[in-house]
């Protein structure tokens, strides 16, 4: 039995610990908002926060996580307000919307250590996360407007 | 109305089932009858009546809450809002009062259910505005019968049937049960375009919140109850077979239940491969990878990208090839001429990789097989599933669910067949999921094409104008005639053009390889653009031309011109200084015209500035997914241009994952400026016109900038 955190909430799973994180998160506790696409940590589809640091949940072993926590995007805010997530819905970010969990658990984690992010910084700490869509453009301009929400409610 | 030749028993249950609406309410269709094309409106009673099953249909409860239900998939593309912004406009509703529902697979009910060509809007529009239209006569009608006053003394907003002189109000869910008794009015008077209230306008995507809570369910977040995880190890040679496999160490793996050999039908072909099903996708892939697997590679050629593309020059040289298109006769000219144009252009074969790989579920349960997925073509699947398997097609249900990405990809039948093939094997549930590596290593792929492009300019003209493209025509594959032309041939290149240039013609040189191909955003006029938007500017340099002037002397048609004039305009082309590149195609019934801005940095590198894009697809719903789509287009041709290709070695692919198949990332994405024509035009494409132009305006620009011309996809722009 491996003891999990979460999104704040107590687990003890049955499986091998190196069973990567992403496959307990979407097949054993049934949190599917956590995506695969590759595998290898080049798409940044199954980010989720390890402690508060973006991990790659596709190569993190279960194990690595025991008596951690682990937030994912069902975890990221109460009420789908993070700001991140109102700047989302303000200028219509995702398209298919399949990458944008992974997005959204990257810019998180940019926001919180970097609460002004020059265009640079955006695309620093989001260089491993791919929109196969192409929406780019509107991640970056998200990523600021979430970024003055956050300033004006401070 | 005409009454069906053998009317069938419907009850109102039947009728409802399928999409989990009961109760009492308005609820109105299409059906098609036999003689005729256009689709006639009914309400449920005659539907009933008459045993006819509806088309897509809009259903509204006694609380005023609107369902449609759509043929048609979500894939990225906003039909999800776009859909629900033409109902509520006609129907006088608020737009959060309409939601949708995906149809199930069903080609006799709903017509061609397939989301490709750009098709969904421009296919459906007219007939959701008379729907939308009809269903709030009907209950302004209810009202007035209520009221007993005349119809035409009241109006209906936001829900809600008004007469105005009283004050009188009343909900539309108060009308429903009295309105579902009135025949459907036969002619109803739509809006002006200038009367739109929600039309055209940029409103927000309904399905936003669902996808940035991690709620939206794409087809890999389906789960069923007892519902197992399979993962196959298919041949890595398309078209092989399997000799033999040891599974022994894949049964040791905990969780592993069954391990056999599948096949799945790759259009006119088969692919084979060993299946492992699991308790969980982890235990599938570890029982996969523990397989050792004898091949069969016999009776094919094992192709290596050199070989195709030298075959394809060679045949380019030696063949006329099939004609498709001809006016005039360029040869002759092209054969005397003294200075002539005469280049090939290559364009890679590409992987559709959408972020979400390919998977399905599938329930097999004796007498029928109910199936889930990120699926494009619902009615395709139902047709092929229920051939191969014997069953009839009603007892083939197959569920859309949000596609994450789809370009084509998802509108083939082999991973729901496989699915189906696995289910009925272990008679139960299963998750059928691709690796990355699976997805990206099996095809099928966009073709790489080569073209042969001869031009004359006599006088400042084109003279002769002659293209031969070689490359795989995706139709071989389903069945078309191999001695007749590709149809796609002249696929992105402006009719405009082609009107205005005396002798041109067009031809495809029959190549076939053991490569599965297939549409890919856009098609061919994703590579056709590059070919014929690049010689174009070859040939108005030659002429000593501004290339936007040149184009416009030939694009004569009245929206080109002032699609031009447009694009002129927004990029300051005529104050240009160099690094301007400008490129026009056509696809699905838009045109869109791209100018690419580049400029050499102080390290030397190329970097796009700008790049504007003129769109004109006629009658629209929403400029902001337009601009989305269009944005969107710019990077996945950016990606195919200067990033990634499909390459082979010894008839194996050589990427599997993105570490060699990479994708435009944040920081190479430049900024993007999206005009929309407005005119009173019938409803064109958007999910897929904006990708042709984009490469060979920065190639253009590239061109204008440095003096090199590229003509081989995908290139370095660190090389430049």
């Amino acid at each position: 039995m491996i003891s999990l955190n979460v999104n704040r909430h107590n687990y003890e799973v049955d499986v091998d610990p190196d069973m990567p994180l992403l496959w307990v998160i979407r097949d054993v506790l049934g949190l599917t908002g956590t995506k695969y696409g590759c595998g290898v940590a080049q798409c940044g589809a199954c980010t989720v926060h390890l402690n508060g640091e973006a991990v790659r949940s596709c190569v993190t072993k279960v194990k690595r996580a025991e008596g951690q926590k682990v937030i994912t995007i069902e975890g990221l805010s109460e009420a789908n307000n993070h700001p991140l997530q109102q700047a989302w819905a303000e200028i219509d970010v995702p398209q298919c919307g399949y990458c944008h969990s992974g997005q959204l658990m990257s810019a998180a984690v940019l926001l919180r250590e970097n609460p002004h992010p020059t265009d640079e910084d955006i695309d620093d700490a989001m260089a491993g996360n791919i929109c196969r869509c192409g929406t780019y453009l509107r991640i970056r301009k998200a990523i600021h407007i979430a970024a003055e929400m956050q300033q004006k409610g401070s | 109305m005409s009454v069906p030749a053998s009317p069938k028993n419907i009850s109102r249950r039947d009728f409802l089932r399928s999409s989990g609406l009961t109760g009492a309410a308005l609820c109105l269709g299409f059906y098609f009858p036999a003689s005729a094309e256009a689709p006639k409106i009914i309400n449920q009673a005659e539907a009933e009546q008459f045993g006819i099953e509806m088309n897509s249909w809009i259903y509204i409860d006694t609380s005023g809450k609107v369902t449609l239900v759509s043929h048609r998939a979500e894939m990225g593309q906003g039909v999800y809002q776009s859909i629900p912004q033409i109902i509520a406009e006609e129907l006088e509703v608020n737009l959060n009062d309409v939601n949708i529902i995906f149809a199930k697979g069903n080609k006799e009910k709903y017509g061609n259910q397939i989301t490709g060509g750009s098709s969904t809007i421009r296919g459906s529009y007219k007939h959701l505005l008379n729907l939308s239209a009809t269903a709030r006569e009907m209950l302004i009608a209810a009202a007035a019968a209520k009221w007993d006053v005349p119809a035409s003394e009241c109006h209906a907003e936001a829900g809600t049937v008004i007469h105005k002189s009283s004050g009188r109000k009343l909900h539309y869910g108060e009308l429903v049960v009295d309105a579902s008794k009135l025949p459907a009015p036969k002619n109803v008077t739509l809006k002006k375009t200038s009367e739109y209230k929600l039309i055209r306008k940029p409103l927000h995507r309904q399905d936003t919140a669902l996808k940035t809570n991690g709620t939206a369910v794409f087809g890999l977040d389906k789960k069923i109850p007892g519902m197992l995880y399979a993962m196959v190890e298919r041949n890595p040679r398309f078209l092989g077979k399997v000799k033999s496999f040891d599974d022994t160490d894949t049964r040791k793996i905990p969780g592993v239940t069954h391990v056999f050999k599948v096949r799945m039908g790759v259009h006119n072909t088969f692919r084979e491969g060993v299946a492992v099903v699991a308790n969980s996708t982890w235990a599938a892939l570890q029982g996969k990878k523990a397989l050792k697997v004898e091949w069969d590679d016999s009776g094919f050629e094992h192709v290596s990208t050199e070989d195709l593309y030298s075959r394809m020059k060679t045949i380019l040289n030696t063949q006329e090839g099939l004609s498709f298109r001809k006016k005039g006769d360029p040869t002759p000219i092209i054969e005397q001429a003294q200075k002539k144009i005469d280049v090939v252009y290559e364009t890679p074969y590409q992987s559709h990789s959408c972020l979400e790989p390919l998977n399905c579920v599938a329930h097999y349960q004796g007498d029928q097989i109910e199936i889930w997925g990120p699926i494009q073509a619902p009615d395709w699947i139902q047709d092929y599933v229920s051939k191969d398997l014997g069953l009839p097609k009603e007892k083939v249900i197959v569920n859309m669910t949000f596609l994450g990405g789809g370009f084509g990809r998802k509108a083939f039948m082999d991973y729901p067949h496989e699915a189906a093939v696995i289910s009925k094997e272990i008679k139960g549930p299963v998750q059928v999921v691709w690796t990355r590596e699976d997805d990206m290593t099996q095809g099928p792929y966009r073709p790489g094409i080569c073209y042969r492009c001869e031009g004359v300019v006599t006088n400042g003209e084109i003279d002769a104008f002659k293209v031969r493209f070689a490359g795989q025509n995706i139709g071989h594959w389903q069945g078309a005639p191999k001695d007749k032309p590709n149809g796609s041939t002249t696929e992105g290149f402006l009719k405009a053009y082609y009107d205005n240039i005396q002798n041109i013609s067009f031809a495809d040189v029959p190549f076939e390889t053991p490569i599965p191909p297939l549409w890919w955003r856009s098609v061919y006029a994703s590579t056709n653009g590059f070919a014929y938007e690049s010689f174009m500017d070859e040939l108005a340099i030659a002429a000593g031309k501004d290339p936007l002037v040149f184009r416009k002397q030939y694009a004569k048609e009245e929206r080109c011109q002032q699609l031009i004039n447009k694009l002129e305009e927004v990029s300051g082309w005529k104050n240009r200084k160099k690094g301007y590149g400008v490129a026009i195609t056509e696809c699905f019934g838009t045109t869109v015209g791209q100018v690419v801005k580049i400029s050499r940095q102080a390290d030397g590198k190329i970097k796009i500035d700008q790049v504007w894009a003129v769109i004109d697809c006629g009658w629209y719903v929403n400029p902001d997914t337009i601009k989305a789509q269009v944005e969107g287009s710019i990077v996945m041709a950016l990606g195919a241009a200067t990033i990634h290709e499909i390459t082979f070695d010894n008839g194996m692919v050589v990427q599997k994952n993105f570490y060699a198949y990479n994708m435009p990332r944040i920081s190479d994405v430049p900024p993007v400026e999206v005009h929309i024509m407005e005119n009173s035009a019938d409803a064109a494409g958007v999910g897929e016109p904006g990708l042709p132009p984009f490469a060979p305006a920065l190639t253009n620009a590239i061109y204008d900038l440095t003096g090199k011309r590229i003509r081989k996809l995908p290139f370095s722009m660190a090389a430049i």
